[in-house]
């Protein structure tokens, strides 16, 4: 079917917000007005009561491709991404083996055909991820890679990473870091405070994040590259991009739906389904990261889906891997958060609730708009819904209630520590490139 | 974690109110007299069987538990992580289930890491005793610990050892708090019976991040900080003379290694309970230490031996209040006062049956009419 239309729902946009139509034909958005009607051989998708935004970019996400087919891979991936909302992710590097060089970057290319939502690959900036010399850059620009990260870990030596944004602003590409000082994180499990020292379990502190944050933006500022601070966790990180960006320095960063959403407080029961890195701090933490993305200092709310298999969750706190599922509940999670006022967690709340209007804006802006011109995607994804733009679009109805089942979910892992939990919002349609991947809740593909 | 009616765990000292202590304490009681005759044996857990789970050494704890099950005729298991399928891959929930399966009503947890007995109590229907996890909790520990202060007062003062009997004591507990399990269970329930606990330690033994004493920002000098909410100071000296219990951890090797400390001798100078510091302490001041102790370091030798020190006191209670503690989670009616054990005839235990069989009760006293059911 090239021809598509919502109809019944309000467009949310870089422009605002209107009740109309939106008719997609042969990929593209054809025409966006109220009152368009459906004539012909047309997929009408009922938008009522929805909002239209454009399709999610997740800037931030696992897929477990290659490596570990059985708990992720790029389609299994990319399908719970359009459950999420999402047309378009950019896969972290961390992959075994990693994302170093142009061979692996075209083998996600391939995979990712057929998939069902667009998919980029960050380039590893060291080589094997070791953290000692650059990676093939050029090669992997070549390719079509705009963003350089370690991710999972950061760049522990600065001279080395000093070297890194000088050959990556050469290349016009972003160098992404995972700020987190190995030897001031002393190998903690959850964040260092008040609960980790009730539980006994080594914690580490928001110390070991900032002092790389703060290395990292004086970095930027030497060698004028466009840097990118991933999943920022605490206060004060929040604060030196603050000031960075009032000085100029060319910094953008992103936090997780799981930081503004959860705190440490989580792990009392010792489940490890909420250890990650960086870990959930405290609700003052998730308060300041909430404050940085209404005033625009968050540029991003990224992900970082990270799938495990069950028997990594299962194993003792400090043994488990890192990370939590994200796709699905992503929208929903920061949507809840925006308009209750109150995290997920009992302690995190306190925040003026906005109105839905205002919420949706923020969410258009953090997690279509500013992600995609971070990646480098802006000429097809994060567009204004308007005639001639990619149809790429994301309906969302925020009246939905709905209780997180990870048993339903489309990733090939269940680690998600929203299981059980209420959520207000549920993406019903998500359209990508003028196709219908999920249809009323469901995935088509 | 508790449910209504009773305890089903104990997983932290947390998990028990003063009575729950308090009963504890009188069935060790009776348990220290069954133990003190020719055939230290009651068929209280006939019939339950008890795994011990160790994936850390510990072969005086394990035992203690192992005797103590044995002591009240419950069939025992244990399960060591060198001798298991772990090595093999056998993940901990296969073992946990499969234990489960092979009919184990109570489990004893030892694990490296904190946490586990929670994790563990999720898998299984049997009962979960926490036998130390990682630098968390170690409720038995703690209640053996109770017990023996509990003794000593009584005879001290010649109070019954009901209620808060801790009430007025003030306790200092010194040495490494940071990787203490011990230091958290037992302040725990010191502080449960009235006691007022103090933790001496240097700074980098104690619990991260600085906790600073309400309203007051940074350490501001040797009072300005606590430790989950209670005082805590870096100067011995200052606080030896004032307290009537001084319970020492053991500094272990390890830590030099992390750079806790510049020296063991430069602990033992500071830190350390030498002779010299002993004379500087109550007359009626008394120590203690969880075992096993490392002379010459946080205890001189001459103090360890001496009247004041109840280490061995410790160590011989230890096997009485796990009985207390395995009868108290798994033994007929459990979730009733003692007395009640003996009209019951419907309990899993079937003490009745007992009774009618062999002539005797489920109660522990009324076995010492009986004398010798085994």
């Amino acid at each position: 079917m090239t021809r598509v239309l919502v109809a019944g729902g309000t467009v949310v946009d870089n422009r605002g917000t209107r009740r109309a139509e939106v008719a997609l034909e042969k990929g593209r958005i054809a025409a966006v007005a109220p009152g368009l009607e459906a004539a012909g051989e047309v997929q009408v998708l009922d938008a009522s009561g929805c909002f239209v935004l454009p399709g999610l970019v997740d800037l931030h996400t696992h897929l477990r491709d290659p490596g570990l087919p059985e708990v992720e891979t790029v389609a299994s991936g990319s399908r719970s991404a359009a459950l999420g909302g999402f047309t378009a992710l950019v896969a972290m590097p961390n992959t075994d083996p990693p994302i170093d060089s142009a061979e692996v970057v075209r083998y996600v290319r391939e995979a990712s055909k057929g998939a069902a939502a667009e998919v980029h690959c960050a380039g590893a900036i060291t080589a094997g991820r070791a953290g000692e010399r650059l990676a093939a850059l050029g090669e992997m620009a070549r390719e079509g890679v705009r963003i350089f990260t370690d991710d999972g870990a950061g760049v522990q030596d600065a001279a080395l990473m000093r070297m890194a944004m000088e050959y990556a602003a050469m290349l016009g590409a972003v160098v992404a870091d995972h700020c987190e000082d190995r030897s001031l994180a002393g190998g903690g499990h959850m964040h260092e405070g008040r609960w980790s020292s009730l539980l006994g379990i080594p914690g580490q502190p928001s110390e070991a994040e900032t002092v790389m944050v703060f290395r990292d933006i004086s970095l930027a500022r030497l060698t004028g590259c466009r840097l990118h601070l991933l999943h920022l966790s605490a206060e004060a990180s929040v604060e030196l991009v603050r000031q960075a960006r009032a000085q100029g320095v060319p910094v953008t960063c992103e936090v997780t739906p799981h930081h503004l959403a959860l705190s440490d407080s989580e792990v009392a029961a010792f489940d490890p389904v909420f250890k990650v890195n960086p870990p959930l701090r405290t609700p003052t933490d998730a308060a300041a990261l909430l404050g940085g993305l209404l005033d625009g200092t968050v540029d991003a709310v990224a992900t970082d889906h990270a799938p495990h298999p069950a028997q990594g969750k299962e194993l003792p706190f400090d043994q488990a891997p890192f990370g939590m599922l994200g796709l699905e509940t992503a929208l929903a999670t920061v949507f809840t958060v925006l308009t209750t006022g109150r995290g997920l967690s009992e302690d995190v709340g306190g925040f003026d609730p906005l109105p839905v209007a205002e919420a949706m804006e923020v969410i258009v802006r953090a997690m279509s708009l500013r992600p995609a011109r971070i990646a480098g995607m802006d000429g097809r994804q994060g567009m204004a819904v308007e005639q001639g733009s990619p149809a790429n679009l994301c309906v969302f109805d925020p009246a939905a209630s709905w209780v997180v089942d990870p048993s339903r979910s489309a990733s090939r892992s269940s680690n998600a520590p929203l299981a059980g939990r209420k959520l207000t919002g549920l993406v019903r349609h998500t359209l990508l490139k003028g196709q219908a991947v999920v249809v009323d809740g469901e995935l088509q593909w | 974690m508790s449910i209504p009616g009773g305890i089903r765990h104990l997983l932290s000292v947390g998990d028990l109110s003063v009575s729950d202590v308090e009963q504890v304490m009188r069935l060790a009681d009776s348990f220290a007299e069954v133990s003190s005759r020719p055939i230290p044996k009651v068929p209280a857990l006939r019939g339950k069987t008890v795994a011990t789970l160790f994936f850390e050494d510990s072969t005086r704890t394990r035992l203690s538990f192992e005797a103590a099950a044995k002591r009240l005729s419950a069939d025992t298991m244990s399960f060591t992580a060198s001798s298991s399928s772990l090595n093999k891959g056998e993940s901990l929930r296969d073992t946990v289930e499969t234990l489960t399966a092979m009919g184990v009503d109570a489990m004893v947890v030892r694990h490296a890491s904190a946490g586990v007995p929670w994790q563990v109590a999720r898998w299984t229907s049997a009962a979960i005793v926490n036998a130390g996890d990682g630098a968390h909790e170690h409720p038995t520990q703690a209640l053996v610990d109770c017990y023996t202060l509990r003794e000593t007062t009584m005879k001290q003062t010649g109070s019954d050892g009901g209620g808060c009997f801790l009430e007025g004591l003030r306790v200092a507990i010194v040495g490494d708090i940071r990787h203490s399990r011990v230091a958290r269970s037992v302040s725990a329930a010191f502080t449960k019976l009235g006691a007022q606990v103090l933790f001496v330690a240097p700074a980098t033994l104690l619990p991260r991040p600085l906790e600073c004493k309400a309203g007051q920002k940074g350490a501001a000098g040797a009072d300005g900080i606590s430790c989950w909410g209670m005082p805590a100071t870096w100067d011995l000296d200052d606080v030896l003379p004032e307290v009537d219990v001084v319970y020492l951890l053991r500094i272990q090797a390890e830590r030099m290694g992390s750079a806790c400390l510049p020296s063991l001798r430069e602990y033992t100078s500071r830190w350390g309970l030498t002779a010299e510091r002993a004379r500087r302490m109550k007359q009626r001041a008394l120590v203690m230490h969880p075992g096993p102790m490392v002379r010459g370091v946080e205890i001189a030798p001459e103090v360890a031996d001496s009247a004041r020190c109840l280490a061995t006191r410790q160590v011989a209670n230890g096997v009485v209040v796990r009985m207390a503690v395995l009868f108290f989670l798994l033994g007929a009616g459990s979730r009733e006062q003692p007395g009640a054990i003996a009209k019951e005839n419907g309990s899993s235990n079937q003490p009745g049956a007992i009774a009618k069989e062999n002539g005797s009760s489920n109660q522990p006293g009324a076995s010492a009419k009986e004398n010798g059911v085994d």
